[in-house]
């Protein structure tokens, strides 16, 4: 079977469909260091003046340094108000659960232009148009479902019984969150942590509606930089934002792969 | 109540039932559902109800799909590129989890590794990374040219099949998480047995493992298909402002000709077809389960 032509012909296939997956991104790569100051490949000479210009110019500077800090605190928000009713959740039984559960995880199925719509409707009266409060309010909300979700994938796998030991012999809530629930859920929570991270890191469609001058993320000067089409410093910058989720995505899988040798 | 080891807990545990009436695990949960429903739900209905209000009270808006060629087209064209979208998507996705279940262990897991690279990449830089490779001046076109396969370069975006790529490419891996998923759950005797009774591996293909697979194909179809709806900027980066898609439509409504009874109706249906859809799919496989594969 493994070895029948069907088989192999099967496997050429998935390996080229995979690579069509990848390779297109990667093409950023050699045409952020071309020498012209065109979209090109670098046939005529490489150079690292694109990356020079993206790390000297303040408008990028300023984008990148923003984009961090709305990621990293939209991440910790959702990932403590994900992982607190994921455990609640878990807990809880009753006929409302799932709705509530399936309610949490809007966010993640309504089209993100919707979510765009609604905050930038509701941003304006609350004076959140344009600010870090209310850009990071939205990452937050839209992070909720994946941190629900791979906190809940945790406690899926926790012995339900040493949450009733801990609470029957006196742990009071607190102390059985802090003590025993948590330490056990640690790899969901991370998980959760930096898809969160990445989720904010990457958005575009909400950002694009309730920003304007003063914030401006890295994808938002990316999407106007597409659009005029011609400086190769855009490049760079994909390039800049795809190593930065690589790193997070890689950091991740060697953090969960230690975990599952301890464990084992 | 479990059984519990001495009194004293015995009597704790007696005494927390009785005051527990209230659940204080409900304490965990409120927080995050207070936020979504007065920053998220309140909002999303707020947006939905201008659809009958704006800009006058009554289903003018929604009259407009029969009324108004530039919408009827509008909604077609999104679900006819969204159909497109699926069929070659699942395809595609079909043909990877197939090899991937067939795959040795350590070669499923580089597999999945650059699945989880591919989904988590931004849809920005992906169609940054099409906008370089299919523009007219693009390295497809450049490639051709000098090895003198075309004298003219082709038109590869700016165009539905540019859309298309862009979209087709980006949905594979949603795809294939609920495919496999379905793969891995079907007895490996099955098709053993098939085998051992003297169908080919053609006729075990198409008669066993095929039929086995349908709820793992329907799930991947309804999750590309709902996902493909709201496509918002691969349209608007490789269509060139010549392929909108309704989400694209409803941007310019806002912020171009601030018209909201339409984006809202066109929002309220989009709404209405995708948690319709997301029940169906909730049928053939667990969301959790599909999901759970996009955050593993």
């Amino acid at each position: 079977m493994k070895s029948s032509l069907g088989g192999r012909i099967n496997h050429i296939a998935a390996w080229l469909i995979l690579a069509i997956l990848i390779i297109p991104s990667l093409v950023a790569l050699p045409v952020s260091i071309t020498a012209k100051t065109y979209l090109s490949l670098p046939w005529e000479g490489v150079s690292l003046q694109h990356f020079q210009h993206l790390l000297t110019s303040p408008e990028w500077i300023s984008s990148f340094g923003q984009s961090l800090l709305i990621a990293i605190v939209a991440s910790a928000l959702s990932t403590l108000l994900g992982t607190l009713a994921a455990i609640g959740l878990w807990r809880l039984s009753g006929r409302f659960i799932e709705a509530i559960r399936a309610f949490l995880l809007l966010p993640l199925m309504v089209p993100p232009i919707i979510s765009a719509m609604a905050f930038y409707r509701w941003w304006v009266p609350l004076g959140l148009i344009d600010s870090y409060l209310g850009i990071i309010l939205a990452h937050a909300i839209l992070a909720i479902p994946m941190v629900v979700i791979t906190v809940s994938a945790a406690l899926a796998n926790f012995d339900l019984r040493l949450e009733q030991a801990s609470r029957s012999l006196g742990a009071s809530l607190p102390t059985t969150l802090r003590r025993v629930i948590l330490p056990a859920i640690r790899p969901g929570i991370l998980a959760g942590a930096v898809f969160a991270f990445i989720l904010s890191w990457d958005e575009i469609v909400v950002t694009l509606f309730i920003s304007k001058f003063d914030v401006f993320t890295l994808p938002r000067r990316l999407w106007n930089g597409m659009r005029e089409n011609t400086d190769p410093t855009v490049a760079a910058a994909a390039v800049v934002l795809i190593c930065t989720t690589l790193v997070f995505l890689v950091g991740f899988a060697i953090l969960s792969r230690k975990r599952g040798e301890e464990a084992a | 109540m479990a059984r519990a080891p001495y009194k004293g807990a015995r009597a704790l545990n007696v005494m927390a039932t009785r005051t527990s009436r209230f659940n204080p695990y409900w304490l965990l949960v409120a927080p995050a559902v207070l936020l979504v429903l007065a920053l998220y739900v309140a909002p999303i209905v707020n947006v939905l109800l201008l659809s009958v209000t704006d800009p006058k009270p009554g289903l003018g808006n929604y009259v407009k799909i029969f009324e108004s060629d530039t919408v009827a087209n509008l909604i077609w064209r999104t679900i006819r590129l969204c159909l497109i979208t699926t069929a070659a998507a699942v395809t595609l996705g079909y043909v990877v989890s197939y090899a991937m279940l067939h795959a040795l262990s350590h070669v499923r897991r580089r597999m999945m590794s650059i699945l989880l690279i591919s989904f988590w990449i931004s849809v920005l830089v992906r169609s940054f990374a099409w906008l370089m490779l299919l523009g007219h001046n693009g390295l497809i076109n450049d490639l051709l040219i000098g090895l003198g396969l075309i004298s003219e370069p082709l038109p590869l975006m700016r165009n539905e099949l540019g859309v298309l790529i862009g979209m087709t490419e980006y949905m594979v891996p949603y795809a294939i998480l609920p495919l496999l998923a379905n793969m891995q759950g079907i007895d490996p005797r099955v098709t053993s047995a098939s085998r051992s009774l003297g169908a080919s591996s053609a006729q075990t293909f198409f008669r066993v493992f095929l039929p086995l697979t349908k709820p793992g194909i329907i799930a991947a179809s309804l999750l590309v298909f709902i996902s493909s709806l709201g496509f918002y900027v691969t349209p608007a980066i490789l269509g060139g402002g010549k392929v909108q898609m309704i989400a694209e439509y409803i941007s310019v409504q806002l912020l171009v000709t601030v018209r909201w009874g339409v984006a809202a109706m066109l929002a309220t249906l989009m709404i209405a077809s995708v948690l319709a859809l997301m029940y169906v799919l909730n049928r053939f496989m667990k969301l959790s389960v599909v999901f759970g594969g996009v955050a593993r």
